[in-house]
């Protein structure tokens, strides 16, 4: 059983704040299904949890423009059933399609899942992939200055993941090589194309968390096929290893994926 | 501690609770519930599904006071007295159980299939929906059998 702690379901984003700072040691909950999971097994245990997804900031999605903008309550199954999303970034609603399972989507939110900083997790490599900026109760974040290696991120104590504006690429895909009990992340790599530029970002391999393959970003930005990748390798040396996958293989996968996700713009493609 | 009224199979129900009360544990202790199991600590298994506003939700995971105000369908909330749901008369058809454990979980996991993506479903789409409930016994075959079969059922009923 977790230890005892006292719920508050916030209302505004100043109630929020300040129901975090008048605790010891609080923690914001939305979806709760990375931070229950790790309370029960007494891994964290705030003495007040601040309930973060009747706050009406933190909700809504919508197109602004060349952006496409989402509340950091909105679920991984609002994001992946969403026209809005399906019509400007197919690729982004089939990654929250394959989160999990549908209860872990029904649930978990994306604010949530960014601000965990998982270095399994799917949305952390469409947020980098994309080049998005997070909006917070405090400032904007530049998707390259968030993500500060595995579990951490740029947010300050107490600051609130509000939503999050992803620019609309040319295109998009997403490859991912699924834990299959878990379905997190073994490896999987975003690819977003704007014009002649392209990003890539790795998520489940690197052993500091979610990260930009600069080489295949250049050899991409020069030839936007499969084939520029040839040669290409990321370096073991930098990967994580576990009983689920060795470095070298995941250090095989982050190229195997790369190229899947350039090949199959627009959608999932699952590695098997 | 924290007074909670939830909507459990159509009826209010109200009890005081400590805050760190998981909606399974207020379902299982609080109210005499216990057609909703629990299976593991991780939040993987799927057996203590039930279906929150609309939703199927693993009730582990969700603290009883996350669900004040809200709807809640359990197992025991789909029969007509002496008359088991179509999902319920499926699975016994088809033998889509053994030991049973997993049961209750699968059957609202498939009820919410139904609700949310209507009759005309496939396997695939079995499969993958039913990717957050795990049985030890079966091998999920018979259980897909069952819910294709619910399926059916429900469009005959329809024309
Ligand atoms: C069985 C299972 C399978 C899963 N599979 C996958 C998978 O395949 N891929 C994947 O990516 N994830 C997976 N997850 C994780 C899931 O997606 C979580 O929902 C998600 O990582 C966290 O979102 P949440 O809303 O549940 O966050 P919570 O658990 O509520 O919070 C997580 C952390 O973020 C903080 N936080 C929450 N919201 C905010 C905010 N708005 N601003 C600032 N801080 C905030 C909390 O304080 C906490 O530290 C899985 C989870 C489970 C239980
Ligand atoms: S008891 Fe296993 S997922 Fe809830
Ligand atoms: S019937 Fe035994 S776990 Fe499913």
């Amino acid at each position: 059983m977790m230890y005892d702690f006292a719920y508050h379901r916030a209302r505004t984003l100043d109630d929020a704040r300040a129901a975090f700072r008048d605790a010891d040691d609080a923690a914001y909950v939305s979806g709760g299904h990375s931070l229950l999971p790790t309370m029960k097994n007494r891994l964290a245990a705030p003495d007040r949890l601040v309930h973060l997804t009747a706050i009406p900031e933190l909700r809504g999605i919508a197109r602004d423009g060349d952006r496409l903008v989402i509340g950091a309550a909105e679920t991984h199954a609002g994001v992946a059933a969403s026209p809005v999303v399906q019509e400007a970034i197919p690729a982004l609603a089939a990654l929250a399609g394959s989160i999990g399972d549908p209860q872990v989507r029904h649930r978990g939110t994306m604010g949530g899942s960014v601000a965990n900083n998982d270095p399994a997790a799917d949305y952390p490599s469409a947020v980098l992939g994309l080049g998005a900026t997070i909006h917070t109760s405090e400032r904007e974040i530049d998707a390259d200055d968030f993500f500060a290696g595995m579990f951490t991120t740029a947010l300050d104590e107490g600051e609130i993941v509000t939503r999050i504006a992803f620019p609309v690429p040319d295109s998009a895909g997403y490859a991912k090589m699924r834990n299959p009990a878990s379905r997190y992340a073994l490896a999987a790599s975003f690819v977003a194309r704007f014009g002649g530029d392209v990003r890539v970002a790795i998520t489940g391999a690197g052993s500091d968390g979610v990260f930009r393959w600069h080489e295949a970003e250049e050899a991409l930005a020069a030839r936007f096929e499969p084939g520029a990748l040839d040669g290409l390798a990321v370096d073991p040396d930098g990967m994580m290893s576990d009983m689920h996958a060795s470095a070298a293989f995941r250090a095989h996968l982050c190229a195997v994926g790369t190229a899947r996700a350039v090949a199959n713009p627009g959608r999932l493609t699952l590695l098997a | 501690m924290s007074d909670v009224t939830i909507n459990v199979n159509g009826t209010d129900r109200s009890a005081t609770v400590e805050d760190r009360t998981l909606l399974v544990d207020f379902l299982r202790e609080a109210l005499g519930l216990t057609g909703t199991h629990v299976g593991c600590d991780t939040s993987q298994c799927g057996a203590c599904t039930v279906i929150l506003d609309g939703k199927a939700v693993k009730s582990c995971t969700v603290l009883a006071v996350m669900a004040e105000g809200s709807e809640v369908r359990t197992i025991e909330g789909l029969a007509e007295g002496d008359e088991l749901h179509p999902v319920q008369a499926a699975f016994c058809k088809h033998h889509a159980l053994q030991c049973g454990f997993c049961t209750p979980g699968m059957i609202m996991a498939a009820v919410n299939i139904l609700e949310r993506h209507g009759p005309d479903i496939d396997e695939a789409l079995v499969r993958h929906q039913l990717e957050g409930n795990l049985c030890r016994c079966t091998g999920y075959h018979n259980i897909v059998k069952a819910v294709l079969d619910a399926a059916q059922q429900t469009r005959i009923a329809a024309e």
